[in-house]
This record gives structure tokens, C-alpha cells and sequence, in this order.
């Protein structure tokens, strides 16, 4: 564990940009845990008196065409976004990593069910799919999760199915099987604990990925309904003032999801960086 | 010998920069080759070998730099050649033939291709001509099937086959000098023997100078006028084939002959070298890169090496010969 | 060749066949009364009855799949509830524009991405290398439809350089007689020079927008590639055998480097016609990604349905176009099977 700190220092030393992302991470995290107690103003009031006013010492981002303060609401939104992403994440990597590697350590008919729903899943334009899903299932945020976590499915899927594979013949496996663990525990409790790392490095590359997606089905029109504060929506409603010239209202929540997907995707790569150097590109 | 020698290389010196420091790879290395002379460097994996040829080829990795020397070939110095100049030499001048001939080949292009690529570029032929005259040179690297084989992929042929190839793009524009660098590893015995075999021919008909690399002493004395032993980035002894078997110098030469397998060796005779190679990242290298493992050191080995002519073209760097 | 034609085309069939199965799936499986989606949302009990007897959702599930067969087969996907005309005539006359938009967008993308990618790779460390990188890393973030909008900003509102994001042509001007439906193409053929340009202006930012977001993904995989081939031992080949830097760049090492690249297109266009729905939204591009956007925010169910059909068979198609692609250019995938 402490060489891996070291190790992680001795990254971020190389790569300061990978500390700013972790940085980055933090702040996020604490405007999502904290957000709705800190935003200056209620993300739901409206004001007609101050609507589409552009940023000043009272209103850091603006006022939109209710009259609600855009800071106050790119803030709320972090958390909304953040729990999206992170529960998409989290349910495409029990569903993926579970499938994967049952599927590359036992092969077989597994192997080859497991294969075949991650072929038909990415025979589809993954948003696409992701729309008629959430078409299908029901305008819902929770659909907005099932519905990433099952674009997500092949990728998680594919990374655990190889890196089971490879791991199917090591040597910790094969000292698990003969102290008499059952192949249910071998599978769980030896090798889906030792690719954990690479599984987190997968996790926080589509995290970005996820957040993007959310953000986009929720400007279309899918899941997250107004008045909810949600960065895509947020961008959506604005772009219907763009053409009149009140620039802030898209602006800001468009910029911060860039940045929340950059900081998400620099983390990734820090990560894999400290975790398996060889891979990078 | 006063005749002016094909490829005549001083001094050399190459250092690599790595991210755990710079090694010194290779220190002062020198060493002649005569007109139509087939000489062979031989040494250890690591001894410095291939990163000679690059060197002189101008093809070393970026990480690498020549700090002194000079390699004297056709008049100029290749290693103060711009690289356009360079590119001029080599194909046409000095060639160079690689382990691996199946990955040193371009797998998507046809070999027939490949060759007129280089008959075309160094002006041996016109692009209308250069197709028949790839063939010309399939026949003459003794393919079967010429016509047929110069259509082929890499992939459809064998390593026999496709080093064959190679040694054809290497001599397509008849050079002076030829540099094979383990042509044969990785091959079937009586393949190397049929390649070495026709390298052999080839260079005699054109009067080429050859420079054999490989670690495999007895090949090198099957095949080879004269031997440079190389050791750790040093040449530690130069000698006429014969001399060198029956009268090594170098406690080095002596043991690396221990170590090759006879025709009367058995696998209890073969004896390993002790010791390994120093690890050539170290600020402190001693002169002697070999001392380390030597069980004839004195204490005249921590002074720079000598220069000691022992017989006829046979030269030790060594303060205490056998 | 034709054989090999063959076999290609018969593995796009499990695929073919998995998306029938999805959509038949996404369309029979919803949450509540599958009769109630598609007669509306004010319908009444009896229409919906109606509607349930007409679609034959009373059938089991089995008989239901084949009917949904036998509907696709003869090209019917359906009505749309908004304007009651058939599904398949409605995306047939809006996949021109879509088709238009991704194609020049995909052109432009592959125009930048791969020179940047090569030049990254062969001139490393230099000020291209940092800017294939900054475009690479930045690219991977960058929202497609928040940068659609900033474009439309700062293009249109601001500089006024672009024309009004109001669809394929400027109202002014009357399109091209139809010949592919492809605006630009038409235009030169009937030799409309002001409709050509109009077309390409309407086009210019929508496009390039889109190809923004799918030039990452290229330059990042053609530099990679290109600097992996670079260090590989015919390279070394070809440089001891004195070829020109450019013969062995070009004709050696890019053709060998553009073979994953090839690869990645297919992800770049599972991205681009996800990007496509998004793009048409900003800029109000009458192609089929606005079209169920548009049927979506009405509850009309069955231009979305016909709309993922279509977008997914499309996928099928333009993958089997790469698998063919690379064939050409890898012979060790032509002749060794």
C-alpha cells in the first residue's frame, strides 16, 4: 500500500496535470456533497422581476428566463449529475465485471451468452440505443441509469472476460481452488478482488462517458424533467436564448459539464498511469 | 595490410539515455575491414554488436548518441554524413540484412515490390524495369518460382524464404560492404547453412566485403576470414579465424571458445563464462570491462586498455594474454 | 473476392438479427399497456382497444414477433400518431439530410484527424505533437451538442459569419432537383452554384461541430499507431535500405499505421450518430435524429422505434463498408482466411 503512494507521488510529480484532476475530483465531490447547503439561492425559486440577467456581483452566473439564480443551480446539479454517472458506473460494472469474468474463467456456454449480449448491445449506436431504451422504458431518471449501464455492459464485460482469462491460470487461483474453495468462491472472492484495480481505471474513464450521456439524453428531452437542476437540461432551456444573445444562461452549465467530464477523464488516465504504466498511450 | 580498407571504424564510442541513467554501450571501438573481407563480430547478447552496425549504419534509436570516433567508408566519415547523404550510402553502398526476416519485411507489400522499391530509389532501375529486374534478383538469391514467388505477401512464405528476400533488397544495387546481423538466428540448421552459403557466394562473385554479426563462434569460423571478439562496448580481440580457435589471446576469446559446442564437446566439456556484464549505467566502469569476471586480473588492469599486436593481423587489448 | 464478399455478409447477419430481437423487444416489453404507448395519450379506453386489436397486441408473444417480421420485411414500421403518415415514407424522405450532415462531418473529421496524427508521430515533441495531444485529450470532454451551441454563438450570433442555424438551405433559396438528396451533390450536378453554396454554408457548422468531437478518438489512435508501425523492424528495414523519408512514411508506414484506424472508424461512427441526434437538435436539421427527438417529446412511439431500427441497421451496414475496407488494405486478412 505505501509503495503504491509512493508510487502515485512519484506520477504526480511527473504529471502535475493528474494532481489538478484529483484537485478537480475533490472539488466536485464536495459541491455535490454539500451543494444544496452552500448555493447562495433556492435552485427552484423563481423571480420574474430579475429574469435573463447576465452575470454580476449578485448573480456569479446569471439569472435565467425564471428569474433563478444559474449559479446556485449549476451547483444543486453537480450532485444530480454526479449520482447519475456514479450509479450507471457502478451498476454497468457489477452487471460487466460479474458477466466478464464468469464468462473468461469458465468459458463455454457462458462465455459464449455473455459474448453474444455484448455483440447485440454494440451492434446499436450506443446513444441510440440508450434513447430507445429510455423511450421504451419510461421517461425516468432511474431509466437514464439502466439504460448507460447497459451501454457501458460490453466494455466492462470485455476488460473483466481477459483479464479472467489471463488470470484463470495463475498461481493464487490455482492455491484458492486446491485449499478447497468452490469455483463460486474462487471466482468472487479471488479474482474479482485482484482486478479491481484495472476495473476502477475502467470505472473512472467512463465516468466522464456517463455524465456526457446523462447530460445528453436530459437535452433531448429524456429523464430529468424542469424544473429539476440538471447540467444537460440547464444547456437545453438555453439554447433556446442563445439566438437572442443571453449566452450565460447555456453557458455555464455547459462549461462546467466540459469540465466535469475532463476532470473525469484526466483522473482516469492518472489512475492508470499509477496503476499499469504499460498501458499508456 | 596496406590497402586501403572498406569500412575502417575508430574510436567509436555510443552512449544511451535511459530513464534509470546513461549506459555506455559502446567505448572506443575499432576495428578494419578489408576489401571483399568477411569478417565476423562476435560477443555476448549485450556485448555491443548490433549497436556497432547501427551506429555506422546511421540507424541507431533516438536515445542514442555517438560521443567519439569515426567509421571511414568510401572516403568519408558515415558518422559526420547528413542523413540525406547517409540515405544515399546505404542500399547502394553499404547494406544491412536483420535477424527476424519475416518481421523485418513490410507485411502488406509484395516482396517482388520491395525490392524494386529499393532498385528504383538508388537508380539500378527505371519503375517500368525494376518488376523484372526484382525477379532477376529472386533468381539470383536462387528462389524457385520467381516469377510467382515475387508476388507473394511475407506471410505466405518461409523464414528461409524471406531472409533470401532480404539479402536480395540488401544486394539489389551491388554494394561494397554488407552487414548481416544474426542472419540466421531463428532458423532451421540446415536453412543457416544453405543462407550462409549463399551470402558466402554472393559476396565472392561481387568481391563484397561482408561483416558478420552473431554470437555463434563456430559459425563465425565456418564462414568468417578474420574475428572481432566483443565484450561488454569493447573490442577485446581481432584475429584470422584459425588463429583465434587455435590460439586465443583474451582469457575472454578462451572461454567463449570453451563455451561453443564441437564437434568432440559434450555437454560436460562446455563450460559457461562466470561472472555476467557489468551493468553499463555505472559512472565507475573500470577499464577493463571484464576484470570483474577475470581470473587473470593483475594490477596493471586498471590502466586504459592496450593496443597489443600478438601475431600476424592478431591484436589483444589485453595487459595479461594467455 | 466474392466469396469473401459473401462471408463478410454473412457475419453482419447475427447482428441483423439481434437488433430485430432489441427493437422487437423495446417496442413489445414497456412498462404498462404496449396499446396505450401507441394510441396516444388521450386516447380513450376504446381506442386503445382498437388500437390493441389493430397492432394485434392481443396475440402472444411469439405470434406478435413473427407478425413484427412480417411488417419489417414489407416495410411498414408503423404510423406516426402526430401526422398520421406512414413511419418508413417519413424517415425515408429525412435520411438525405442526416446522411449529408454525418457523411461531411465524418469527411472533415478524417481530413484533420489523420494528417494531424501522422505528422504528431512523425515530428514528435514539436509544437504539432503538443496540439494532436491538447486536441486529443481535450476532444474526449468536449459535450457535442455544447459545443454545437457555442459555434451557433459565436459563429452566427456573434461574428455573423455563419447563416442562421434554420435547416439545409437558407428559405430564400429553393433546393436542388432530387437526385441523390444529397444537397451538395445535387446542386453540382444541376450546376446551382448559389444552392451549392448555401447548402455548404447551412452545412459548415452543424458539421463541423460534429466533426470536432470524432477528430479525438482518430488523431489519438492514427498517432499512436503511427509511432508504434514507426518503431517496427521493417522500418528499420526500409531505412537501411536508403528509401526516401517520404517513400517510408507514406508507402511503408502510414499504410501499415492506418490499419487500426480503420478499426477505431467504427466506434467514431457509433459516436457520430449519437452526435448526429444531438447536432440536429441544436441546429434544427430536418434529418431523422430531430424527427424522434421531436416524436419523442410527443410520446409518438413509433417513429422513435423506427428511427432506433434504422440507425441500427445503418450501424450494420457502415461496419460491414469498414470490415470490406480493411480487407483492401490488409491482404494477411484477404488471403489467409
Amino acid at each position: 500500500m505505501l509503495s503504491l503512494l509512493r508510487h502515485a507521488r512519484y506520477v504526480m510529480s511527473e504529471n502535475p496535470v493528474t494532481g489538478l484532476a484529483f484537485a478537480l475530483f475533490a472539488v466536485f465531490l464536495l459541491a455535490a456533497i454539500l451543494g444544496p447547503l452552500i448555493a447562495p439561492y433556492d435552485p427552484l425559486q423563481s423571480n420574474a422581476a430579475m429574469a435573463l440577467k447576465p452575470p454580476s456581483a449578485a448573480h456569479w452566473f446569471g439569472t435565467d428566463q425564471l428569474g433563478r439564480d444559474i449559479f446556485s443551480r449549476v451547483l444543486v446539479a453537480t450532485r444530480l449529475d454526479l449520482t447519475i454517472a456514479f450509479a450507471s458506473v457502478v451498476l454497468a460494472f457489477l452487471l460487466g465485471a460479474l458477466s466478464g469474468v464468469a464468462a473468461g474463467y469458465f468459458g463455454g456456454w457462458t462465455d459464449r451468452v455473455v459474448g453474444r449480449l455484448a455483440d447485440t448491445i454494440m451492434a446499436f449506436p450506443l446513444f441510440v440505443l440508450a434513447m430507445g431504451i429510455v423511450a421504451a422504458l419510461g421517461n425516468k431518471v432511474i431509466n437514464i441509469v439502466i439504460a448507460t449501464a447497459i451501454i457501458n455492459f460490453p466494455l466492462y464485460a470485455r476488460v473483466a472476460r481477459a483479464e479472467a482469462n489471463v488470470r484463470r491460470e495463475a498461481g493464487f487461483v490455482e492455491a484458492a481452488r486446491l485449499s478447497g474453495n468452490g469455483e463460486a468462491r474462487v471466482v468472487l472472492g479471488h479474482v474479482l478482488p485482484n482486478i479491481m484495480p484495472i476495473m476502477m481505471v475502467q470505472m473512472s474513464l467512463t465516468m466522464g462517458y456517463a455524465i456526457l450521456n446523462a447530460a445528453g439524453l436530459s437535452f433531448i428531452g429524456l429523464g430529468v424533467r424542469p424544473p429539476d437542476a440538471e447540467w444537460g437540461i440547464m444547456v437545453a432551456e438555453g439554447a433556446n436564448f442563445i439566438q437572442s444573445g443571453e449566452w450565460w444562461i447555456a453557458l455555464f452549465p455547459g462549461a462546467t459539464l466540459m469540465l466535469a467530464v475532463f476532470c473525469f477523464n484526466l483522473l482516469g488516465d492518472g489512475l492508470r498511469d499509477i496503476i499499469d504504466p504499460r498501458k499508456r498511450t | 595490410m596496406t590497402a586501403i580498407p572498406a569500412l575502417a571504424v575508430e574510436d567509436l564510442s555510443v552512449e544511451f539515455r535511459t530513464r534509470s541513467g546513461t549506459v555506455k554501450v559502446l567505448d572506443h571501438v575499432g576495428f578494419h575491414v578489408g576489401k571483399g573481407e568477411t569478417v565476423a563480430l562476435v560477443g555476448e547478447s549485450g556485448s555491443g554488436k548490433s549497436v556497432t552496425a547501427f551506429a555506422v549504419m546511421g540507424i541507431l534509436d533516438p536515445a542514442g548518441r555517438v560521443t567519439s570516433g569515426s567509421a571511414m567508408f568510401g572516403g568519408s566519415d558515415l558518422l559526420t554524413l547528413s542523413e540525406r547523404d547517409l540515405a544515399e550510402q546505404r542500399g547502394r553502398e553499404l547494406s544491412m540484412i536483420f535477424q527476424n526476416p519475416r518481421t523485418a519485411l513490410n507485411p502488406i507489400r509484395r516482396v517482388g515490390q520491395q525490392i524494386a522499391d529499393v532498385l528504383v530509389q538508388h537508380g539500378g532501375a527505371t519503375r517500368n524495369d525494376a518488376p523484372q529486374a526484382a525477379v532477376e534478383m529472386l533468381k539470383k538469391v536462387r528462389i524457385p518460382d520467381p516469377e510467382r514467388r515475387a508476388e507473394a505477401y511475407p506471410f505466405e512464405l518461409s523464414g528461409g524464404m524471406c531472409q533470401r528476400i532480404m539479402i536480395a533488397i540488401a544486394l539489389a544495387c551491388r554494394p561494397a560492404l554488407l552487414i548481416a546481423d544474426e542472419p540466421t538466428t531463428g532458423l532451421d540448421v540446415t536453412t543457416q547453412a544453405v543462407i550462409m552459403d549463399l551470402i558466402g557466394e554472393l559476396a565472392h562473385e561481387a568481391g563484397m566485403a561482408t561483416i558478420f554479426i552473431t554470437h555463434d563462434l563456430a559459425l563465425a569460423a565456418e564462414y568468417c576470414d578474420r574475428i572481432v571478439v566483443m565484450h561488454a562496448g569493447h573490442v577485446v580481440e581481432s584475429a584470422p579465424s584459425h588463429a583465434l580457435f587455435t590460439q586465443p589471446r583474451h582469457p575472454y576469446s578462451a572461454r567463449l571458445l570453451a563455451a561453443t559446442p564441437g564437434e568432440t564437446a559434450t555437454l560436460a566439456d562446455l563450460a559457461s563464462i562466470p561472472g555476467s556484464l557489468p551493468d553499463l549505467r555505472r559512472p565507475d566502469l573500470p577499464a577493463c570491462r571484464y576484470s570483474g569476471r577475470c581470473d587473470r586480473k593483475v594490477d596493471d588492469c586498471v590502466r586504459p586498455l592496450p593496443q597489443r599486436v600478438v601475431g600476424d593481423r592478431h591484436i589483444v587489448a589485453c595487459w595479461n594474454p594467455l | 473476392m466474392l466469396k469473401i464478399l459473401l462471408a463478410r455478409l454473412a457475419t453482419a447477419i447475427p447482428s441483423i438479427v439481434g437488433v430485430v430481437v432489441v427493437t422487437f423487444m423495446l417496442t413489445r416489453l414497456l412498462p404498462g399497456d404496449p396499446a396505450a404507448y401507441f394510441a396516444g395519450l388521450s386516447a380513450s379506453p376504446q381506442a386503445i382497444a382498437e388500437v390493441r386489436a389493430k397492432l394485434g397486441l392481443d396475440k402472444s408473444l411469439p405470434e406478435q414477433f413473427v407478425a413484427y417480421i412480417g411488417d419489417l420485411l414489407s416495410g411498414n414500421l408503423g404510423n406516426s400518431l402526430s401526422t398520421g403518415q406512414p413511419v418508413v415514407t417519413e424517415i425515408a424522405t429525412r435520411l438525405p439530410a442526416s446522411a449529408e450532415l454525418t457523411l461531411f462531418a465524418l469527411i472533415l473529421a478524417v481530413g484533420i484527424a489523420i494528417p494531424l496524427g501522422v505528422l504528431a508521430a512523425v515530428k514528435q515533441g514539436t509544437w504539432i505533437d503538443h496540439l494532436c495531444r491538447i486536441v486529443t485529450t481535450a476532444g474526449v470532454s468536449l459535450p457535442v451538442f455544447f459545443t454545437g451551441l457555442l459555434f451557433a454563438y459565436l459563429f452566427y450570433y456573434v461574428l455573423q459569419w455563419a447563416p442562421a442555424p434554420s435547416g439545409r438551405l437558407d428559405v430564400f433559396l429553393s433546393p436542388p432537383p432530387h437526385v441523390t438528396g444529397f444537397y451538395l451533390i445535387d446542386s453540382l450536378l444541376a450546376g446551382d452554384f448559389e444552392a451549392f453554396r448555401g447548402a455548404l454554408g447551412q452545412l459548415a457548422l452543424p458539421a463541423i461541430s460534429m466533426a470536432i468531437f470524432s477528430l479525438a478518438p482518430l488523431a489519438r489512435m492514427t498517432r499512436g499507431s503511427m509511432l508504434s508501425v514507426l518503431g517496427s523492424d521493417f522500418i528499420r528495414t526500409a531505412r537501411a535500405s536508403g528509401l526516401a523519408p517520404r517513400t517510408v512514411i507514406f508507402s511503408y508506414a502510414f499504410r501499415n499505421a492506418v490499419l487500426p484506424v480503420i478499426t477505431t472508424l467504427g466506434m467514431v461512427f457509433s459516436f457520430l450518430l449519437g452526435a448526429n441526434v444531438l447536432i440536429e437538435t441544436v441546429f434544427a436539421w430536418p434529418g431523422i435524429g430531430l424527427y424522434a427527438v421531436n416524436a419523442l417529446i410527443t410520446s409518438d412511439y413509433a417513429p422513435v422505434q423506427g428511427f432506433v431500427l434504422t440507425m441500427a441497421v445503418l450501424y450494420v451496414a457502415l461496419n460491414l463498408v469498414i470490415d470490406l475496407l480493411y480487407g483492401l488494405v490488409d491482404p494477411r486478412v484477404r488471403l489467409e482466411s
